[in-house]
């Protein structure tokens, strides 16, 4: 073989080209390298943080004081926190419950209309979603409050004669929560429901059942993984929600979420904030895995 | 019990399509099938076959006419009260169950005591040979499984009818030509009504007692097969089922059964049956099947075993494939008509001799008994 190359002037030049080109190992790493840099900054250095401050402890002037200490753990003990945590665990079940009874409803209608119709239908279950969350919330309040559009309303058409105190209640959170986080039940559920084949519906009929039978037995089952999907979707973050409580609540209202925030940013005790945090997704984690368990992984999730 | 499993008597059933028309789905058809038969509805995609049998199963209400199940006027009566069950051409089995939970649903519906279903579904089960297989699901199937389980399924409920939507469309050759048998064989076991669609004329030959042929909506011909097949009534029927060649011409004199035809292309007359009525000089199609056409060298040897009533015509092999049991032959006959002819190999030889070639002369006999003239349409 006759030498083209200059002895000594085969240097190899690292390539990234030829790299991805011959490793597998590589090429993956090289996929997944967004998602994971994603992951580490925003979720793993957080949650560390979090983690970190947790166990430190409050200075006299709200400076965190690094020091080991477990304090802000115990102090969740308190049965005032624990009260706390019962409710926003409440809340958090009744806002699922709620938007699951009003949205499957909505979902089946919207998996059941004419092809041409669906797109739209879709469309207007994202439509708020353009607006800012902020701004919705004070719409509500709008239409709540004691001069509100529906008190007038009511008042107009002579149900009621004095106004309905619904604003700063509970009965205002559940309603805040219900309508922002319906949604997030409403995408999976159509899901899993549009998959479920006509002909399915069709061999339920010829078997003998009528149409609520078959939707017990056919419709039902076969919707559960979008339940379960819409479930952790809107359960999830509707244990740490804190503005509609804030904004719709008033003073009178407190869930956990508005408790960590208060940590934060009023009394500026961060350990504890950080603690509490803690405390809200051990909670969420174990009572997410334990429904998973319980009912399988809903994997419209994943879609 | 009614004579008839079921009937269409006058059926239409118009559907709106999405542009805002109408279409004719089904179009003024009537057939009764008789108890136990094994019938087939036969034709092309859009002819109709699917839509009628949805009819029966109560999926789609008539436009018009009436269908009876059993001797009794359906009307508007909902799926879930006929006695009818349908096997779907996807299946359509319930993911979400095993496979005995499938076959027992239908049972259940009916509040049939928990023992019988087990032994019912058992039973079933065994007849389409899937013992065993109950706790399953019917995702850890082969289709022919799935497809067992899907029969069973409907079987189960004892129907008076049982619909079959071209229920082995999505099997293989092999299986489905497994499958045909048995179907026609577990028919006459359990004595059950048949309707059968589908689109594969063999299939529909193989397996059934009577076929109704259709096209366009409209129930062309319905008859045994060797009827379908032999007395085509119109020029559709003959080209769906089977290979045949057609000559067009005009009537020039009938006499009785005997239909003398013009056929302008070949500048001659050419005799055959006519079954119905023919009247000088309406157009026609002369439908001659190639298996039925008789071959001679051009020699002016004389052939053996003519009647003389053939009709004869000259023409020139242009291709030739020998296929083992016989021989396909193509046939110019001038003036660009070509028809297809094949000769039975019934003799047992490695001679080039005795096999037809391209380019040879040849007399071209279509007897006269086998030369069907048949109308364009039916109308």
């Amino acid at each position: 073989m006759t030498t083209a190359q200059a002895p000594g002037k085969a240097v190899r030049r690292f390539s990234l080209k030829k790299v991805l080109r011959e490793s597998s190992v590589a090429q993956g790493l090289f996929l997944i390298g967004p998602t994971n840099t994603y992951l580490i900054v925003f979720m793993v250095i957080p949650l560390i943080l979090v983690t970190v401050l947790s166990f430190l402890s409050r200075g006299t002037y709200g400076e965190v004081v690094y020091k080991f200490s477990i304090e802000s753990y115990l102090r969740l003990f308190d049965p005032l926190y624990a009260k706390i945590l019962g409710y926003s665990l409440l809340v958090g079940l009744l806002t699922t419950v709620l938007s699951l009874v009003i949205g499957y409803p909505m979902a089946y209608y919207i998996a059941r209309a004419p092809a041409r119709q669906r797109s739209l239908y879709l469309f207007l279950i994202l439509l708020p979603f353009w607006t800012n969350f902020i701004i919705r919330i004070y719409a509500w309040i709008m239409i709540l409050r004691s001069s509100g559009f529906l008190n007038s309303f009511l008042q107009w058409i002579g149900v009621i004669h004095e106004p309905l105190n619904i604003l700063y209640t509970p009965t205002a959170v559940l309603i805040g929560m219900v309508y922002e986080f319906l949604p997030f039940m409403v995408l999976p559920l159509y899901t899993s429901l549009e998959k479920i084949e006509n002909a399915q519906l069709e061999a339920a009929a010829d078997l003998g059942a009528p149409p609520w039978k078959a939707f017990l037995r056919v419709t039902l089952p076969l919707s559960v993984p979008g339940m379960i999907a819409g479930t952790i979707l809107v359960f999830i973050p509707a244990m740490g929600m804190f503005v509609v409580p804030d904004l719709m609540g008033g003073a009178k209202t407190m869930l956990i979420g508005n408790v960590i925030r208060n940590q934060f940013l009023t009394a500026r005790d961060w350990p504890f904030g950080a603690a509490a945090s803690m405390l809200l997704m051990f909670l969420t984690m174990v009572f997410t895995l334990y429904y998973t368990r319980k009912a399988g992984f809903g994997e419209e999730l994943l879609l | 019990m009614s004579d008839f499993a079921v009937e269409l008597r006058n059926v239409i059933k118009i559907f709106p399509t999405p542009e805002g028309g109408q279409v004719k789905a089904v179009d003024d058809v009537t057939i009764h099938i008789k108890q136990g038969e094994f019938f087939s509805l036969l034709g092309p995609s859009g002819c109709g076959k699917t839509t009628s049998l949805r009819l029966m199963a109560g999926f789609e209400w008539p436009t018009n006419g009436e269908v009876y199940i059993d001797g009794k006027l359906m009307g508007r009566t909902p799926p879930y009260l006929r006695p009818v069950n349908t096997v779907f051409q996807s299946y359509a089995l319930f993911q979400h169950m095993t496979v005995f939970q499938n076959v027992a649903f239908g049972l259940e519906m009916e509040k049939v005591p928990k023992a019988g279903i087990t032994r019912r579904v058992e039973e079933a089960l065994e007849m389409v040979k899937l013992s065993g297989m109950g706790r399953r699901r019917p995702k850890q199937l082969s289709g022919g499984q799935q497809q067992r389980v899907a029969l069973a399924r409907a079987l189960v409920k004892r129907p008076k009818v049982l619909l079959l939507d071209e229920p082995l469309g999505a099997l293989d050759l092999k299986l489905r030509k497994e499958m045909q048998l048995e179907l026609k064989a577990l028919q006459e076991q359990v004595g059950i009504t048949f309707v059968y669609v589908t689109h594969d004329q063999e299939e529909a030959l193989t397996m059934s007692d009577r076929i109704a042929v259709m096209n366009k909506g409209k129930a062309l011909q319905i008859g045994l097969p060797v009827e379908i097949y032999e007395r085509p009534n119109c020029r559709f029927v003959a080209d769906f089922i089977g290979e045949t060649n057609f000559l067009s011409g005009t009537v020039k004199k009938v006499s009785k059964e005997k239909v003398t035809v013009f056929i302008p292309a070949l500048s001659m007359e050419i005799d055959g049956i006519g079954h119905g009525s023919f009247s000088a000089g309406q157009n026609v199609a002369v439908s001659v099947r190639p298996e039925k056409i008789r071959l001679a060298d051009d020699d002016g040897k004389p052939v053996s075993g003519l009647r003389g009533t053939e009709n004869l015509l000259h023409g020139k092999v242009v291709t030739t494939a020998y296929i083992g049991s016989d021989t396909r032959v193509d046939l110019d006959l001038g003036h660009d008509v070509r028809i297809r002819a094949w000769e039975q190999n019934d003799i047992s030889t490695l001679d080039p001799e005795a096999y037809y070639a391209d380019g040879d002369a040849v007399r071209i006999y279509l007897p006269y008994e086998n030369t069907l003239v048949l109308p364009e349409d039916v109308s």
